[in-house]
């Protein structure tokens, strides 16, 4: 399967198809050849430049820094809601009892589900030798860093006293008193932090050979300390490379179990209480499955326009964003047929409570996010099964912000619903989320860009040297002895 | 090609510096192909004190080279078990016994019942267990690799270098280090010259901050 790219020569347009909407179109599958992942390239130091033009162009475009603009503003809101949620005290949402968790930990569990794609891409597709992975990896793990950033200030900022945090870890104190391990909470505080920690260990080990291409290519003092502080000496050696890549294989098969564990156990929260329609055993894959949906439609709407504004066309190409897209079809099928298994089971089971609760969740009051998220996640990925609309650059983008805007109110629906009508009807109520509640949502937003966009600023944004790697100039015995091309296809179809 | 070479006596600084020490010779390829024949070449000469330097990791390169597998993976594997442990006598101490021990404070257990739970859990200890085994174990992968690595370090001989810039960009360098019994001053910038190589240098050691 993972075989060599056709050869390069042919890159520029030759072994190509043609084009779709003015793009090369890469995304053929014939047999017995490989298409291109790298276009209009055919040296390493092309590479290297189109990826470092990015970081060392003198201003970034105009639209970088109407972005950032708007984003620092949102980190604002972000900052000034927190601030008088600590001040005041969580009244200032609109939670009540029942519902006692909403946007809160809606976004929390948004918010970590858009970081799984990002593993996803650089441990999974790693182990499984999809080489296309190492034009998009290093943007979508960052991309997961960001993302827990965002979703840790919630549960931080949800418990009430914000001052006493420190609790949900097993430090010694004059009370004598442990956290409760039995908890699923408490579960998802280990696994929350080891992500975070494992992904940026895992992102910032892939990231040193470009931060010493960064060094070597520093034209003041100041670059080449600051870039050669974070390239920790990395001079290439191939007793380094043996190393590295054993240790990133090991980082990879570590990251994958990982990944899994982390949203089960955000699942856990539900599905270990007693809650009719969170009460349920379908809860972690189910979860997972839609964090990687989520994930990727993230992955998309990133990739679209920092492709076009930092000029990366040839390395981000069609055939990635038809490969994103496709994943976004199968997850979304995944997570359409948990909706409809949940409703099976709730028939099945024969438990009113359970029955009631999906009855309610699709026609009571909270219809309309219901219907929103079906329509979102379960119909808007089946487009992606027409070629024309995943290898449409606008219909890719849109269709990847609904999709965001569909899994959003997923977890919206599943605490909100559930929470709002209980066992007991004497004890039901709406929630209606106030402006702080609002507030901190768009701000965890202009959060995530403000750091995406600093990271494509000043940060190697593509993996050049993985990029290098799967080039077909490559290998070593690519173009040998003039029968090159024949060499490597034939090296590729046994690989 | 151009072949050029370098010596120290041409390259020194200033007038009246003492001459640097020489570090190594360094050849430069343009393609992974030229680089992987010279490797098998100067892994054949009997050098020990080489190296090739690449921009990304080369396919068949560690054979060339007679590069052993490194042992990396098992540390690693304890370090995994470390965390498995470390995270069953953590849970089961705080929420199942309830004696006294020193870890840097005075800490005591605590018997935690919950609905009548069985103190020892073991169930619901699984995921914290395989999360801080996880945790060990990558942490370790990364901190142990560059270790192994000697890095990081603030400063080598070759990074001094203008020419083995480009390692990192496009280029491959073999790299025979003066320590290497095998070396011989002339001798062996004859034998990589006659690699094929597009350049030859010399490279000095860093002058000692006096």
């Amino acid at each position: 399967m993972s075989s060599l790219p056709a050869d390069m020569g042919d890159a520029a347009g030759v072994g190509a198809s043609g084009t779709i909407g003015g793009e090369v179109d890469n995304t053929g599958n014939r047999p017995g050849r490989r298409e291109p992942l790298v276009l209009g390239m055919d040296t390493f130091g092309e590479v290297t430049r189109t990826v470092c033009r990015v970081t060392e162009a003198k201003r970034p475009p105009m639209a970088w820094y109407i972005a950032f603009v708007i984003s620092v503003g949102l980190v604002g809101l972000l900052g000034f809601c927190v601030l008088y949620l600590i001040f005041t005290g969580v009244g200032v949402w609109g939670l009540n009892n029942p519902v006692m968790w909403a946007f809160d930990i809606t976004n929390f569990v948004f918010w970590i589900g858009i970081g799984h794609a990002g593993t996803l891409i650089s441990a999974i597709l790693f182990l499984f030798r999809q080489k296309w992975r190492t034009g998009i990896n290093r943007f979508a793990e960052a991309m997961t860093i960001f993302a827990v950033m965002c979703a840790g200030i919630f549960p931080a900022i949800h418990v009430g006293r914000v001052w006493v945090v420190y609790w949900l870890f097993p430090i010694p104190n004059q009370m004598e008193m442990w956290p409760q391990f039995r908890s699923p909470l408490l579960w998802d505080v280990f696994a929350v932090s080891t992500y975070f920690t494992v992904s940026l260990l895992f992102w910032f080990a892939g990231m040193v050979p470009d931060l010493a291409t960064l060094r070597d290519r520093a034209t003041t003092k100041f670059r080449q300390f600051a870039y050669g502080v974070f390239a920790l000496g990395w001079r290439g050696s191939n007793r380094h490379w043996h190393r590295y890549e054993r240790a990133y294989l090991l980082l990879a098969a570590l990251s994958t179990p990982l990944v899994l564990s982390v949203h089960s156990v955000v699942s856990f929260d539900f599905a270990t209480s007693q809650l009719p329609g969170w009460h349920t055993t379908i809860f972690p894959p189910y979860f997972v499955a839609g964090a990687i949906f989520s994930g990727f439609a993230m992955v998309v709407t990133l990739a679209v326009p920092a492709r076009e504004m930092f000029g990366l066309k040839n390395l981000i190409t069609l055939r990635h964003l038809d490969n994103m897209n496709k994943v976004i079809l199968v997850t979304g099928c995944m997570v359409g047929y948990a909706y409809g298994m949940e409703f099976f089971i709730a028939w099945y089971s024969g438990a009113i409570y359970e029955k009631f609760a999906f009855i309610n969740r699709a026609f009571g009051q909270y219809w309309w996010a219901y219907w929103i998220m079906v329509s979102c996640n379960v119909i808007t990925p089946q487009l992606f099964w027409f070629k024309a609309i995943r290898t449409s650059i606008p219909l890719m983008f849109v269709l990847s912000l609904v999709v965001n805007v569909g899994m959003w109110f997923e977890r919206y629906v599943i605490i909100v619903t559930s929470l709002a009508n209980d066992f007991l009807p004497s004890s039901w109520d709406m929630f209606i989320p106030t402006w702080v509640d609002i507030g901190t949502m768009i701000g965890a937003f202009g959060l995530f860009f403000t750091l995406f966009l600093l990271f494509c600023r000043f940060l190697p944004m593509i993996a050049m040297a993985e990029v290098k790697a799967v080039m077909p100039q490559a290998d070593p015995h690519h173009g040998e002895h003039g029968h090159g091309e024949a060499a490597s296809e034939e090296k590729g179809s046994h690989a | 090609m151009t072949t050029l070479v370098t010596t120290p006596s041409e390259r020194t600084g200033p007038a009246g510096a003492p001459p640097r020490r020489l570090y190594g010779v360094i050849a430069e390829f343009e393609t992974p192909g030229a680089l992987m024949k010279a490797a098998e070449e100067v892994r054949k000469a009997g050098y020990r004190w080489w190296d090739c330097c690449t921009p990304f990791p080369v396919h068949g390169l560690d054979k060339a080279m007679g590069i052993r597998n490194t042992i990396l993976p098992i540390p690693v594997f304890f370090a995994g078990l470390t965390g498995t442990t470390i995270a069953f006598l953590l849970q089961s101490f705080t929420n199942s016994w309830d004696f006294s021990i020193w870890a840097l404070v005075w800490v005591t257990g605590y018997p935690f019942l919950i609905s009548g739970k069985p103190l020892m859990s073991l169930p619901a200890f699984i995921p914290v267990m395989f999360e801080l085994t996880i945790l060990l174990a990558a942490t370790s992968c990364f901190g142990l690799m560059f270790l192994f690595n000697g890095l990081p370090r603030h400063s080598h001989p070759l990074l001094a270098n203008d020419r083995f810039r480009r390692v990192t960009n496009d280029r491959f360098f073999v790299v025979i280090e003066a320590r290497d019994p095998r070396y011989r001053a002339g001798v062996t910038e004859e034998f990589l010259k006659g690699l094929g190589p597009c350049a030859v240098e010399a490279v000095e050691e860093e002058p000692c901050p006096a």
